[in-house]
């Protein structure tokens, strides 16, 4: 039997554990047999076990050159380095719907590990939600994107990967964050689509769920932010964003699962929203699925279009599928999750969580409507068009302001009701705090009205996050005489998810200045250059200095010397922008030169170069604190981190509106604290 | 009434107000902001209506016809229809620089507009990727292989 024959095996094993237990799942759950959850937690495992074999015996092929296996013969080459044959399990649609499969299976696997003590009946609904996407997905690596399939007359070498794959290291991490995001939505699909089955969801589930969807929130994010990071190092197009539809449909379930992690803290404490909460888990997977659809079936014509295959057909039906079902799910069995509460106040922290949701849903809808758009007309009316940058720029830059406004003022507000003149006296410094910033920018000759809007935002929320994380560690100093490091390691493993999700804010608010600054405060200029002539681009000098030839084991090289003086004239430093050629293409890919300070980037792709008259044509910006997008990784990994940890069991029954007193004595807010709910925002 | 369902009748209401405004507001902004993706023959086909708006014309570089000023840094050239020596084409005008790629019969997109004056201003020009990548073909040059100084000699071709 040969290695494909054997994968293909693991393939079909996948199969029959998920629909197994897909089918036992459901009729179990639903006709109230708890002794099935046995069977749909073995099937789960006997999936993931199979998908993880299945995914080794690719790699085994790739790492052999076993080019009797089609997906090898297709991606795989013997020169390639071993590292780049491992990453090219992704780097092709068959081998990237194997390893969503292997995704998947992990994230089964553990969702039905630390929940198998639960409610037997709602996990077996649960799982065997999970467990029907699993079919899908098996279904599709067994047929329609078969990577297995074994070649009667295979080929002694084959093309090697993408050289865009090859190009850059940001390449081997950026898809699995994404699918590792991607993928993670369906285990709060799953936990969403049972309540709704079932007709109720407990407040015990929203913990849990809320934890689920920020897992895949995180790896979402980070897959985003690395694609854009990528596109940025690579293409040299000089940009990090172009609204292309790839991108789209990654943002698209982020818009969605941010709005969802923001609206459980409605559901949890006040129980209301909880259609709505469930809605935006349903559509963050929808969309994730929809995402998976635009990039995999190249129905765009963008950079991602490289993996066209005939999935499309099948991932349509599915789409269509779960839109019935969850549509109808909504629609029938909505009215039965009522809400138990209302809002009683337009100035509350619910009111203010209420109005971010709709800013997401405004944003959603702006970015979906422009993304679909140009699939409807030619679907429709045989049109061939594509929505321009400019709007969604123009559309979605009021909602990005607002949600900023929102990120200030939503934490300064209690839950229930706020108090009109202590809500005016907090937001006194912070709008000096606001104000000072856009007046210095100003002073500073900046102009443009958004970058100074959200610079001015940005020291706002700036203000109120840091005074709503010292502001209880203070007092706990004071209270507890304990020392500042005591004091704020107490504070954050008291409300954990208060404190992770402030941190997630700055982070959010370090990506928001440093997109504005980059956009309205780029500049650019080309230029086309003989040896010893030289350029400049705000005050940075760069002098061409000839071309030169290198080889590295996997590429050839041209690069230009540029020598360049720094404004200011120190830390003279030779950029080296060049162009990569690979043994299997006959077009170069170019790798910028990026000259990264805090303050900005200086960034010169070699657009052109001629060998015998040693004439070069560049391409320079510079981009003021464009790192700074990439910097916020760190604190928004290190902000979900604090917020997912484990938190120690609670006795339940305290979920309530009022403080939780954690067992011991509650804590006396000081009289200055910024918010009476500073210290209960903890669940 | 009671408060909660006074609550929800306004809530509805102001939600459907809202996104009624947001959904004209955006399928407005749509219209302005559509790129039309034509061929050089589909847009000549378009007569009065091609002008103005934002086109991206897809077509290939015809043979001969590239003139590259680098003191104004001025680009023109013809994108036809196809390959064929008679095929439909359009003249096009560029301020940037031509990608390393760029060159005879390669697949082009511009972007840009179209006027009655019969040229085409082009703000963005994309040469396509070839999709199916592949290794040179015997007697095919890389685009490199001129004299360009070899920075470490072993190896080297």
């Amino acid at each position: 039997m040969s290695l494909g024959h054997l994968g293909y095996a693991l393939v079909l094993v996948g199969v029959a554990a998920a629909t197994f237990g897909a089918v036992v799942g459901l009729v179990g759950g639903l006709r109230r047999r708890p002794a099935t959850l046995r069977w749909a937690l073995g099937a789960t495992y006997a999936f993931a076990g199979a998908m993880l074999a299945a995914n080794l015996v690719m790699e085994v092929g790739l790492l052999t050159d076993d080019f009797s296996i089609r997906y090898v013969a297709q991606v795989g080459s013997i020169q390639t380095p071993t590292v780049y044959k491992i990453v090219s399990l992704w780097s092709a649609l068959e081998g990237s719907i194997l390893f969503w499969g292997l995704v998947l299976g992990g994230y089964l696997a553990a969702f039905a590990w630390l929940h198998r003590k639960e409610d037997p009946l709602y996990m077996s609904v649960a799982l065997g939600v999970m467990l029907s996407v699993a079919t899908f997905f098996a279904f599709l690596i067994a047929g329609p994107a078969n990577p297995f399939e074994v070649l009667p007359n295979p080929p002694s070498n084959g093309p090697g990967p993408n050289p865009l794959l090859q190009n850059h290291v940001l390449m081997i991490v950026h898809p699995p964050m994404l699918y590792l995001g991607y993928v993670g939505m369906t285990v709060p699909f799953g936990v969403a689509l049972a309540g709704l089955i079932k007709g109720e969801i407990r407040t015990s589930w929203m913990g849990p769920l809320r934890r689920w969807t920020l897992t895949a929130w995180i790896f979402l994010t980070i897959g985003i932010v690395l694609g854009g990071w990528w596109a940025y190092a690579v293409l040299g197009w000089g940009g990090y964003w172009a609204w292309d539809p790839v991108e789209n449909a990654s943002f698209l379930p982020w818009l969605t699962a941010t709005a969802f992690i923001h609206s459980t803290m409605v559901q949890e404490r006040k129980r209301m929203l909880k259609l709505w909460t469930l809605s935006l888990a349903l559509a963050s997977f929808v969309l994730t699925i929809l995402g998976t659809f635009m990039t995999r079936s190249g129905v765009f014509n963008s950079v991602h279009s490289f993996t066209q295959s005939d999935i499309g057909p099948t991932f349509l039906v599915f789409i269509g599928i779960l839109l019935v079902a969850c549509i109808s799910l909504l629609a029938f069995r909505g009215p039965l999750l009522v809400a138990e509460d209302h809002i009683k106040a337009p100035l509350s922290r619910e009111t203010s969580i209420l109005v971010n949701n709709l800013v997401f849903a405004a944003l959603t809808f702006v970015v979906l409507v422009g993304t679909l758009h140009p699939l409807i007309a030619e679907s429709l009316f045989d049109k061939r068009v594509s929505v321009g940058a400019p709007y969604f720029n123009r559309l979605t830059l009021p909602f990005w302001v607002a949600m900023l406004f929102l990120m200030g003022v939503g934490p300064m507000l209690p839950w229930g009701r706020a108090d009109g003149s202590r809500f005016r006296n907090q937001f006194l410094v912070p709008a000096g705090a606001a104000l000072l910033t856009v007046g210095v920018c100003v002073a500073f000759g900046l102009r443009g009205g958004y970058a100074l809007s959200v610079f001015g935002l940005a020291a706002f929320v700036t203000v109120i996050t840091l005074r709503e994380l010292v502001l209880p560690v203070r007092a706990r100093m004071r209270d507890k005489q304990e020392s500042f490091f005591k004091a704020l390691s107490g504070s954050a493993s008291r409300s954990q998810r208060r404190f992770g999700g402030y941190i997630v804010h700055l982070g959010i608010v370090l990506i928001a200045v440093a997109v504005a600054a980059s956009s309205a405060f780029v500049s650019h200029t080309t230029a086309t250059l003989r040896v010893g002539e030289s350029f400049e681009l705000q005050g940075h000098q760069m002098t061409f200095e000839g071309l030169v030839r290198g080889q590295e084991p996997h590429r050839e090289y041209v690069a230009a010397r540029l020598q360049l003086t720094p404004r200011g004239g120190d830390g003279q430093r030779l950029l080296a922008p060049r162009m990569n050629y690979y043994e299997s293409s006959t077009d170069p890919v170019g790798t910028p030169a990026v000259h990264d300070t805090v303050r900005e980037d200086l960034y010169v792709s070699l657009l052109a170069f001629d060998g015998k008259s040693q004439i070069a044509s560049f391409n320079a910006w510079t981009f003021p604190l464009v790192s700074w997008i990439w910097w916020s990784l760190p604190i928004l990994a290190f902000g979900t981190l604090i917020a997912v940890w484990p938190v120690r069991r609670r006795k339940p029954g305290k979920a309530g509106t009022k403080a939780d007193g954690e067992g011991g004595k509650p804590e006396v807010a000081p009289a200055d604290a910024p918010s009476p709910t500073a210290e209960q925002g903890a669940a | 009434m009671s408060p909660t369902t006074r609550n929800r009748l306004i809530l509805v209401g102001a939600l459907a107000i809202a996104a009624s405004g947001l959904a004209v507001i955006a399928f407005g902004n749509l219209g302005e902001n559509l790129v039309y993706y034509w061929s050089p023959q589909e847009m000549l086909d378009q007569g009065d209506k091609a002008y103005g708006p934002t086109i991206r014309l897809g077509g290939v570089v015809k043979e001969g016809s590239i003139e590259w000023d680098a003191d104004s840094a001025e680009l023109r050239f013809r994108v036809a229809e196809g390959v064929e020596e008679d095929a439909v084409s359009v003249p096009v005008r560029s301020r940037e620089t031509p990608p390393q790629m760029f060159r005879d019969n390669i697949g082009v997109v511009v972007e840009g507009t179209w006027s009655s004056a019969g040229l085409f201003e082009s703000n963005r020009l994309m040469v396509n990727h070839s999709n199916e990548y592949r290794p040179p073909e015997e007697g095919e040059e890389k685009s490199w292989d001129q004299t360009v100084s070899a920075a470490s000699g072993p190896g080297a071709p």
